[in-house]
């Protein structure tokens, strides 16, 4: 039966269902995802270009976009460091209490933000058993920095580690095998054979907990104390124009942090369609 | 040779589980039993007191309330997208398929301050549903929607790879056998993606549960009305309340834990029945 249209296949629908369910499928998308968007990008450049590249270009939102820049260096490093070596240990070797290992991974997953960021406060704020220890060496951590790099290393904790284990789990240990017996040492093997054969899963991490620590707002929102300029993010500082009532200024860092969000799923489409051609 | 003691040829084991056990224990053991530990100094009665006073109930059973319906709606809804998305074609499938993944990497906030500005009752749809007499932002249905927004990617991505690599074969078969396209879906496809839809739906809810930066614009935080309970975590935290925020933080923990566990068995025995590992839904 040559040149047989895919409808007429037994598990094929009827082309009226077929264009019930593609036309609810679009008329949700656009009610959810779709006019939210376009309401932002409507708002952001209602008053014109000029007016977004103003709203833009602010200090506070200069600032605001380097602090963000500067957490997203501290924490996404130590995410790779712990996903690689957690990816190694679960995935390649077999041992006690793996499986509660994977458990603890995914615990972050599972916390509210907003703990996220208390139990910062709680361990190292001023009121914490730490804190009268901390103030006195004029170290401060909560409503700082170093405060907000831990808490968004806590959110994006599971990321790295989550997309690695399948892949070095998925790839075997043969290919790592031949190269320790032609002499490779187990770094060589780790940098020249599984990270660059497992590398769309390792982007696709990256991808995803940069995406999460750049817009990560509630644990980010408890630890910062909102002080304007200097330990405002992105997103603090957009929930600080909208709640003064700068709306345009809001809309206007929403697109910057829209342009993040679709660069991440470009990357993640990127990557992940080069790796099924393979 | 077994699987077992072939593992064993590959160096660095103790290095990379000491990173790995070192790492859990500084980020994520140590801060979470803080929060216990902080509770631990309550006495009984003043826990209960300040965990489950009358503010407080009333936010849990809006947290829980909205996250359980939103879980709900995202189960049809969430079909409905893996269904498109696997089965048909048609133009712009790509766009949809990359798009819907949007809520996972879009800042909460950018996407609370989107909804509220499109269902305020100023907004495009806000309005004509305020007319209609059906407001919502800042009531719990507002609350409901944005909880929706945010847990539908999970549910897509869990159901879609069953929906494509294991009922299909199944599906021929009973269509073979002289099966309707209604009794096939209805007693072949259903059952075998059932697993899948419930650990979508429990991460969904698990999701929406401590959700916080979608919310806050368009709940508009009226205590007993449209206050969730990481939003009272937070009062509790910005009146110096230690205590009264880990005790609620500590209610929540325990139920989201519970979750995760449910949701970890449901994803083995689904991976199990289907044959397939699952990936994770990030």
């Amino acid at each position: 039966m040559p040149h047989r249209p895919p409808h007429t296949l037994p598990t094929a629908d009827p082309l009226a269902v077929r264009a019930t369910l593609i036309a609810f499928a679009i008329a949700a998308f656009v009610v959810l995802f779709a006019l939210p968007v376009a309401i932002v990008l409507a708002g952001a450049f209602r008053l014109g270009l000029a007016h977004w590249a103003h709203a833009v270009a602010d200090p506070a939102t200069g600032a605001a976009l380097r602090l963000t820049l500067t957490v997203l260096a501290a924490a996404i490093p130590v995410n790779v460091v712990f996903g690689v070596a957690a990816a190694w240990a679960i995935a390649k070797f077999d041992f006690p209490g793996r499986a509660a290992f994977l458990t603890l991974i995914d615990l972050p997953f599972a916390v509210s933000p907003v703990i996220a960021g208390l139990v910062f406060v709680l361990l190292l704020g001023a009121r914490s058993p730490l804190g009268p220890w901390l103030v006195r060496h004029h170290v401060q951590i909560v409503f700082a920095t170093p405060g907000i790099v831990l808490a968004t290393t806590f959110v994006t904790f599971p990321f790295v580690a989550r997309e690695l284990i399948p892949a070095f789990e998925s790839m075997g240990t043969s290919t790592e095998e031949a190269a320790l017996v032609s002499g490779a040492t187990g770094w060589q093997t780790l940098t020249r054979v599984t990270l660059p054969t497992t590398r769309a899963a390792l982007i696709s991490g990256i991808a995803l907990a940069t995406a999460r620590a750049a817009g990560e707002f509630g644990a980010v929102a408890v630890v910062s104390g909102h002080i304007g300029g200097r330990t405002n993010t992105l997103p603090l500082a957009l929930a600080s124009s909208y709640e003064s009532g700068d709306t345009s200024a809001a809309f206007a860092i929403t697109t910057v942090l829209l342009v993040f969000a679709v660069v991440t799923l470009a990357v993640r489409w990127t990557v992940d369609h080069h790796s099924r051609r393979r | 040779m077994t699987s077992r003691a072939r593992r064993r040829i590959l160096p660095g084991f103790p290095l990379a589980i000491a990173i790995t056990a070192a790492s859990i224990l500084l980020f994520v053991i140590v801060p979470l039993s803080t929060v216990l530990a902080t509770t631990a100094q309550l006495s009984p009665s003043h826990f209960f007191a300040v965990a489950f006073d009358p503010r407080a109930r009333a936010a849990y059973s809006l947290s829980f309330g909205a996250s359980f319906v939103a879980a709900g709606l995202n189960v049809p809804l969430g079909l409905l997208f893996a269904w498109v998305l696997t089965r048909y074609e048609f133009p712009g499938r790509h766009i949809l398929d990359a798009l819907i993944d949007l809520p996972v990497v879009l800042p909460t906030v950018a996407l609370g301050l989107a909804l509220t500005s499109l269902y305020a009752t100023t907004g495009w749809l806000g309005a004509p549903l305020a007319a209609i007499g059906a407001p919502i932002a800042f009531t719990p249905a507002g609350v409901t929607l944005a909880l929706t927004v945010i847990g539908l990617p999970f549910v897509v991505r869990t159901i879609a790879p069953v929906l494509s690599a294991t009922a299909i074969d199944a599906e021929e078969a009973s269509a073979v056998l002289g099966a309707t396209r209604w009794q096939t879906f209805r007693h072949v496809t259903l059952p075998a993606i059932a697993p899948a839809l419930v650990t979508g739906a429990a991460l969904a809810f698990a999701r929406a549960l401590g959700e916080y930066g979608s919310v806050v614009f368009i709940a508009g935080n009226m205590p007993f009305r449209t206050e969730i309970a990481p939003l009272l975590i937070m009062t509790h935290i910005e009146e110096f309340d230690d205590a009264g925020a880990a005790a609620i933080a500590a209610v929540l923990l325990v139920s989201s834990f519970g979750l995760l566990l449910l949701v970890n068995r449901l994803q083995r025995q689904t991976a199990a029945r289907a044959g397939l590992t699952l990936q994770p839904a990030g």
